[in-house]
């Protein structure tokens, strides 16, 4: 009884491992679709002119000049001023508060919660408070201010963490030189930290770039290219977003611009990996292959 | 003066002003969420002086010009579009992680990691972009129009199996390999064993990448915008146009005036507070997975 | 039967075995002539061999010891016994292992089938995350035994076997995660045991557990092998004296873990032949 119970079993067995195979199968196809289409499409598209030229007949023509140039400014200006604040918080977690006490608690407790909230929510709030209130109005800087707010948390996370593993090794060695605890960060920590840090402002620009709501709201649609940060300017994304949606036959150009798009974030991708190997290279001395 | 005096001087001058302006600029960044809710609820209260909660589910339908702000079609549509993702995305993740943790030889499954995390790295609207152009005119051929509940399904379930992957495959590392090897020798299948001592011993960390996964999907716009119809009706059919409550937000946003401005508001509140409950569960369940690792 | 290259003393010991062995297994049914063979086996990890080329004959319905410092392989032997070994990608193995009473045609590529005729009891307790009851059926359930009584009677036939019944009849349902660590390891044997293996595999079983539970899974190991035949993987020379029907010596020669000497444990431990044997004993 036992054998004829066997010879079922094995059935199932490998019935089961088939579909696991299957739905893996299924779903890599599915994930590729969306590469293999804007590769193909976009190809046909990008090249030098279209990096370089102006957009002409509601973007259905010409290039995305303007539009990266505004892009470039709305992600320059949310670093320029998340980073402060993220360096702050950063510092602050690890070396100033105390990390069982209230401040320390509160600050993780309001960066989870940010890093949470829908892009939608934000494209709100910088409507409200950055375009009306401040009185910005649709503006690169109102754009990259918002995107800040985004950032912020994921910025943070990543340089506390750095900081963190620098400062296990290092502070005590400062210190025991007679160093403020000022001199210890800014001169040893922070050096020794620098590689992660920078990792993770890559990591931000990343998500950075990838937003499109936000922007929607609060940069604007212009596709001149911008003369000041109070100008208003779309960002690669948001021009994604008109060409394929209110733009007929605007599809062609929103592939080569998705294209363009996609090797930016894979070259800020590339440094990130290659500045995780610098840095490993200062901590340990060697350059261990990564698995 | 020797240098360590010298340097005690300068460092006494400069420090008085480095901590405290630290202290200063951390707090406001903790100030932010505090500034977004305050904004959403100044934005929104007008409307709750008139008339409390209750009449964003009862009031006749969605017609903002008219004073009417029911907002149970988009409340629907967006949660019925998030269960549909999942239901989609849920096996896919799953099985792409136990594929990759346990069966496949290791530089495939490393190769098979970095395409999902690449994946998981491709902007919204790229996808919206490919659901505008190969989804919706395959599912114009079947059902005009094409652009509908499903294909907002089917998109932002392709965008949230990276998410549900990943975690998944976390939850999975946790799982001690005393319970595989103790399920190997008493003659258990692989497969059996996979299906029966493994995913129970991680269903926390798969709950945790569900509510995640599905925290991303109900706060999606752009996808939604691209590919959903926009039209505001309870779905009967997956072939109906939909919209959800963040398309709403972002096509009326920039016209909207007075109180139809102040229904906006309400809206991202909503959202606001729906993904922050979605958010704070999913990490507690992926919490008490990580205390069972080893 | 000597064709082992390695130049041990006698590394096979003679199938029926001579009165002048000590009381505790003199009931031992020796007449039989069942055996495993397990002939030149080799287990290397990648480019690394673990232990080499080792020749042995398990008596049936009996217990062998498997001695030796740590490193010597005998871990990675046991583990060639119920092939557990195909869980390491890397792990390769070469030779043979023979059960003469089993038809092993039945086995074939697939190791569940042999994994059911022969049972493993692991270093750590390591009972799965369900209940008692659920750790105990669900073998049976896997291998097609679903009749509710049944299931019933060998889940109280295998508690009993090994001591638990007493303990936990009246919390069957309640978490098996919260025994002692002395109650899991019995719970992980009578998990093995409920199958009706007629092997069973012992790597180390009591080596993260207190003296009295270490007591009473040896009583157990003397009261199953009557049975059953049990190959113990063990560190404690004194165990092993007190346990062992017979007992295969392993050492760590050029880096490689291979046999040194086998036989009868009365033998081994009173009159060991090979000079690394009397070296290891002295720790006894």
């Amino acid at each position: 009884m036992k054998q004829a119970l066997t010879r079922e079993l094995d059935y199932r067995d490998l019935a089961w491992t088939g579909l696991m195979y299957a739905l893996t199968l299924a779903a890599f196809a599915m994930l590729l679709w969306p590469l293999f289409t804007v590769f193909s499409n976009g190809l046909q598209v990008l090249s030098w002119e279209f990096l370089l030229a102006s957009p002409a007949n509601a973007g259905r023509s010409g290039g995305i000049a303007p539009i990266l140039a505004s892009t470039l400014a709305i992600v320059l200006t949310s670093l320029a001023a998340a980073l402060p604040l993220a360096f702050s918080v950063a510092v602050m977690l690890t070396e100033g508060f105390d990390p069982e006490g209230w401040a320390a608690r509160m600050l993780r407790c309001s960066l989870d919660i940010l890093s949470g909230i829908p892009s939608v929510v934000f494209g709100l709030f910088g409507l409200s408070f950055f375009c009306r209130q401040l009185g910005l109005g649709y503006s690169i800087l109102a754009g990259g201010l918002t995107l800040a707010c985004m950032i912020l948390p994921t910025l943070a996370r990543s340089m506390a963490f750095s900081l963190e593993s620098a400062a296990s090794a290092h502070r005590a060695g400062g210190t025991a030189l007679g160093l403020s605890r000022q001199s210890v960060l800014w001169h040893v920590l922070v050096p020794v930290a620098l590689p992660g840090i920078c990792a993770g402002i890559v990591l931000a620009l990343t998500r950075g770039l990838a937003e499109t709501a936000v922007l929607l709201f609060t940069s604007g649609y212009s596709d001149r290219m911008p003369e000041s940060l109070l100008d208003s300017g779309r960002s690669i994304s948001v021009h994604i977003y008109d060409l394929s949606t209110n733009v007929p036959g605007g599809s062609p150009n929103a592939y080569g611009s998705a294209l363009a798009l996609l090797l930016l974030l894979a070259m800020l991708s590339f440094s990130v990996h290659a500045i995780t190997r610098w840095m490993q290279r200062r901590m340990t001395g060697t350059t261990t292959r990564s698995h | 003066m020797t240098p360590a005096t010298l340097s005690l001087a300068l460092s006494k001058r400069q420090g008085w002003l480095f901590w405290p302006t630290l202290s200063l600029l951390a707090l406001m960044a903790a100030l932010v969420i505090f500034l977004i809710v305050a904004f959403l609820l100044r934005e929104g209260s007008p409307l709750f002086a008139q008339g409390g909660i209750a009449r964003f589910f009862t009031d006749d339908g969605w017609w903002p010009l008219e004073a009417s702000f029911n907002m149970t079609p988009m409340l629907l549509a967006s949660l019925y579009l998030t269960m549909g993702a999942l239901f989609v995305a849920t096996p896919l993740g799953v099985a792409i992680a136990l594929v990759t943790t346990f069966k496949a030889p290791a530089r495939l499954a490393q190769l098979l990691r970095n395409l999902v995390e690449l994946s998981a790295a491709i902007p919204t609207v790229v996808y919206g972009l490919w659901g505008v152009t190969s989804i919706v005119p395959i599912l114009n051929m079947w059902s005009p129009p094409g652009a509908s509940l499903l294909a907002g399904i089917l998109v932002v379930a392709l965008m949230i199996i990276p998410t549900i992957t990943i975690l998944t495959q976390s939850a999975l590392q946790t799982v001690p390999q005393a319970y595989i090897q103790g399920s190997a020798a008493l003659g258990v299948s692989s497969s059996q064993t996979l299906l029966r001592v493994v995913i129970p011993a991680s269903s926390q960390g798969i709950f945790s990448a569900m509510v995640l996964g599905a925290a991303r999907a109900i706060g999606e716009t752009m996808v939604v915008l691209m590919v959903c119809g926009n039209i505001v009706q309870v779905p009967t059919s997956l072939f109906d146009p939909v919209r959800t409550l963040t398309a709403n937000i972002a096509l009326e946003m920039p016209y909207a005036m007075g109180d139809h401005r102040a229904s906006l508001f309400v809206a991202g509140l909503v959202m606001l507070l729906l993904v922050s409950a979605l958010v704070a569960l999913g990490e507690w369940a992926s919490m008490r997975q990580r205390r069972m690792a080893p | 039967m000597m064709n082992n290259e390695h130049r041990a003393i006698t590394p096979v010991p003679p199938a029926n075995t001579a009165p002048r062995t000590p009381e505790n297994i003199t009931q031992r049914n020796t007449l039989t002539g069942d055996y495993i063979e397990i002939e030149s086996l080799s287990v290397s990890y990648g480019n690394c061999t673990v232990v080499e080329k080792v020749t042995l004959r398990v008596q049936r319905n009996s217990v062998m010891a498997l001695i030796g410092p740590s490193g010597c392989g005998k871990s990675s032997l046991l583990y060639c016994l119920n092939r557990l070994n195909d869980l390491v990608p890397c792990c390769s193995v070469e030779g043979s292992v023979n059960f003469s009473w089993m038809d092993t045609k039945l086995f074939g590529k697939n190791s569940t089938h042999l994994r059911r005729q022969v049972g493993m009891l692991f270093q750590r307790p390591n009972p799965f995350p369900f209940s008692i009851r659920k750790n105990l059926e669900f073998a049976l359930k896997q291998h097609g035994i679903k009749a509710r009584a049944e299931i019933n009677n060998l889940i109280e036939s295998a508690l009993r076997e090994v001591g638990l019944w007493d303990e936990v009849h009246d919390r069957l349902d309640s978490s098996a995660m919260a025994l002692s660590g002395g109650q899991q390891q019995r719970l992980c044997l009578a998990r093995a045991l409920v199958l009706d293996p007629d092997v069973l595999l012992m790597d180390e079983p009591c080596s993260s557990l207190d003296p009295m539970s270490t007591e009473k899974i040896e009583t157990l190991i003397r009261n199953l092998s009557k049975r059953r035949t049990i190959v113990l993987v063990t560190h404690s020379l004194s165990q092993a004296r007190r346990v062992a029907d017979q007992v295969a010596v392993f050492w760590k020669v050029d880096g490689v873990g291979k046999l040194i000497e086998c036989g009868n444990s009365k033998d081994v431990f009173e009159r060991p032949q090979h000079s690394l044997t009397k070296t290891y004993l002295k720790f006894a």
